[in-house]
C-alpha cells in the first residue's frame, strides 16, 4: 500500500461525493413522498385504488434496479415521440434517469416498510380511541403515526443505507459519482486494491453516519418504552 | 491390454509428429491471430481464417518468399505463446502500446490508428471542417490544433461520447475539453445508441469501426464527419507482434509491409475489408 497515492485516490474522489450523496438524498425525498401516496392507495381499501398501487410495488420490487435504469436511459429514448415531448429535456440528461429510476424503486420499497409500521398498530387501541370520542384525523395524529413511525424506523434506515450503495449504479450511464470516478482511476493506474479501498471506506464512512442517526431518532422514540 | 496399447501408440504417434514439427520448425513462419474479430480477422462459417490480415499474412508471406503457417488462438494466450515459442508472429489486431513492448517487439506498423467522429446526418455537425482528410498528430500537430480550431464554434457546448479509458477518450480530454463536454462510455455501443437517441451530439472512436457502424440498419442516418486524427495521443497504430530476441525475422517483416505500403497492397486490402484506407502515413 503506497500512502501517497491513497491520499491522491482521496482527493480524486472526493469530487464524487456531491452527485452520490444529492441523489440519495433527492432520491429517498422523491421516494418518501411517493411512498405515503402508495401506502396511502394500498390502505383506501378502494379496488380501484389498491390493484395499481399493488402492481407497482410488485413490478418495481421484483426487477433489478439496473433493469430499471436500463430501460428508463436506453429504452425510452427509442420512442421518438418521447423525444419531441417536452419530458425529453430531462429524460435526454443520465441524471434525471438515474434519480427517476432510484426513486420509483425506493418508493416500492418505502410504501411497503410504511404499511407495514402502520398495521403494526393493533385495532383494539383504534378502538379505543374512537371510544373515547377521538376524531379520524387525531387517531392518526396521535395513536397510530406515532408508533408506527417507532416501527418502521430500523427497516426505513436499511432502505436508506441500500439506497446511497445503489447510486453506484448510475456511473453505468455515464454519471461520474464515487464509483465512477473510481473505476477511471484504475483503468488509469491499474492500481485496483488502492482505488477501490478508498471508494468503499467512502461509503462506510456515508453509512456510518446515517446509522448513527437513524440510532439517535430510535433511542428518542422509544424513551418512553425502555426500563 | 487393448486400451494400454492403444495409450502408448498414440503417446508415441504424438512424440513423432512433435519431433516432425520441430525438424521443419526454422523455414515455417507461425502466424497466430485472434479469429474473432472481424473484419481484421474472423473465421468463415466453413472454419477457414479470412479477413484483412489474415489476406496481408499471405501477401507478406510471398514477398518473404516464406512459408507460412497461420491459426486462431485466444487472444489472452497470444503473447504467452509468442513468448513461450509455439507461435513466432501475432497479427490480430494488436496495437503497439508501451505496456506491450515492454513484452514483447513489434515490426513496423501496417495500420494507422484512424479516429473520426460519428454525428447524425441532419445535425449541424455533419458540416464538420476536415472533410475526412488524414492528420497525424505526430508530424503535424500544429496543423491538427489549426483544424480544432477551426472546428470549435461548431462544437461549442456539445456533448461528444467516447469510451471510457481508450486513446479516443484521451485525446477528447487533450484537444476537446475545453469546447465541449466530454461523457465517457464502457462500450461503443452504448455510446452510439445515446447517439441515435440524442443525448450526445457526436462520438469519437476508431474510424474503421464507426464507418462499418453507419452501415449498420439500426444506427441509420449517422454519417462520419470532420477529419481523421492519428498518431500522437493515439499511438503508432497497430503491428505485428514478435520475439524480441527475432531481429531477424523482424527486418524481413519490416522490408515486406514496407512493400506492401508502397505497392497500395495495404490500401487496395483495407479497402476491400475495413471499407476504409488505414495505410499508415509514411
Amino acid at each position: 500500500m503506497d500512502f501517497a497515492f491513497l491520499l491522491e485516490c482521496f482527493k480524486r474522489l472526493l469530487a464524487g461525493v456531491p452527485l452520490t450523496l444529492g441523489l440519495s438524498l433527492f432520491s429517498c425525498a422523491i421516494g418518501l413522498v411517493l411512498a405515503s401516496a402508495i401506502c396511502a392507495m394500498r390502505l383506501s381499501k378502494k379496488v380501484w385504488l389498491d390493484y395499481p398501487a399493488r402492481g407497482f410495488v410488485s413490478i418495481f420490487r421484483g426487477t433489478p434496479l439496473l433493469v430499471q435504469l436500463f430501460v428508463i436511459y436506453y429504452g425510452l429514448g427509442q420512442f421518438s415521440w418521447l423525444r419531441e415531448s417536452f419530458a425529453w429535456t430531462y429524460l435526454r440528461e443520465a441524471y434525471w434517469c438515474v434519480l427517476a429510476a432510484l426513486a420509483l424503486n425506493t418508493a416500492a420499497y418505502t410504501s411497503e416498510i410504511l404499511r407495514g409500521g402502520i398495521n403494526s398498530v393493533q385495532h383494539g387501541q383504534i378502538e379505543s380511541a374512537l371510544s373515547v370520542g377521538l376524531r379520524k384525523d387525531q387517531i392518526w395524529r396521535c395513536v397510530i403515526l406515532p408508533q408506527a413511525w417507532r416501527q418502521m424506523l430500523p427497516a426505513y434506515g436499511n432502505e436508506i443505507i441500500l439506497q446511497i450503495k445503489s447510486t453506484s449504479l448510475a456511473s453505468i450511464v455515464t454519471l461520474m459519482e464515487v464509483t465512477g470516478i473510481a473505476a477511471k482511476l484504475v483503468s488509469q493506474s491499474y492500481r485496483p486494491i488502492e482505488v477501490f479501498v478508498c471508494a468503499g471506506a467512502l461509503y462506510l464512512l456515508f453509512n456510518f453516519v446515517v446509522t448513527r442517526a437513524v440510532t439517535l431518532m430510535e433511542s428518542r422514540l422509544t424513551r418512553g418504552m425502555r426500563r | 491390454m487393448q486400451l494400454k496399447s492403444l495409450m502408448l501408440s498414440a503417446v508415441l504417434f504424438s512424440s513423432v509428429c512433435a519431433s516432425f514439427a520441430n525438424a521443419d520448425d526454422s523455414q515455417v513462419i507461425r502466424i497466430a491471430t485472434e479469429g474473432a474479430y472481424a473484419p481484421w480477422n474472423f473465421v468463415k462459417p466453413g472454419g477457414q481464417l479470412d479477413g484483412f490480415e489474415i489476406e496481408l499474412a499471405r501477401d507478406l508471406c510471398d514477398r518473404m518468399k516464406a512459408k507460412c503457417e497461420i491459426s486462431a488462438h485466444d487472444w489472452d494466450g497470444l503473447i504467452p505463446s509468442l513468448n513461450g515459442g509455439q507461435i513466432d508472429a501475432i497479427m490480430a489486431g494488436m496495437s503497439i502500446t508501451p505496456k506491450r513492448q515492454e513484452v514483447i517487439g513489434f515490426s513496423r506498423t501496417y495500420a494507422a490508428p484512424l479516429n473520426g467522429f460519428l454525428v447524425l446526418a441532419n445535425s449541424s455537425l455533419a458540416k464538420l471542417p476536415g472533410d475526412a482528410k488524414s492528420i497525424d498528430l505526430d508530424k503535424d500537430e500544429t496543423g491538427a490544433e489549426a483544424l480544432i480550431n477551426q472546428m470549435a464554434p461548431l462544437l461549442k457546448g456539445k456533448v461528444i461520447g467516447v469510451q471510457g479509458s481508450t486513446t479516443a477518450s484521451a485525446f477528447a480530454e487533450k484537444y476537446l475539453s475545453k469546447v465541449v463536454e466530454v461523457r465517457e462510455y464502457k462500450t461503443v455501443d452504448a455510446h452510439n445508441m445515446d447517439l441515435m437517441s440524442g443525448r450526445i451530439d457526436a462520438v469519437l472512436a476508431n474510424a474503421v469501426v464507426l464507418k462499418l457502424a453507419t452501415q449498420d440498419p439500426s444506427l441509420k442516418g449517422t454519417n462520419m464527419a470532420g477529419p481523421i486524427f492519428s498518431g500522437g495521443v493515439f499511438g503508432p497504430g497497430i503491428g505485428i507482434g514478435l520475439r524480441k530476441s527475432d531481429t531477424a525475422l523482424k527486418a524481413k517483416f519490416d522490408e515486406a509491409i514496407t512493400a506492401a505500403v508502397k505497392d497500395g497492397t495495404v490500401k487496395k486490402l483495407s479497402e476491400k475489408w475495413l471499407k476504409f484506407d488505414v495505410t499508415p502515413l509514411e
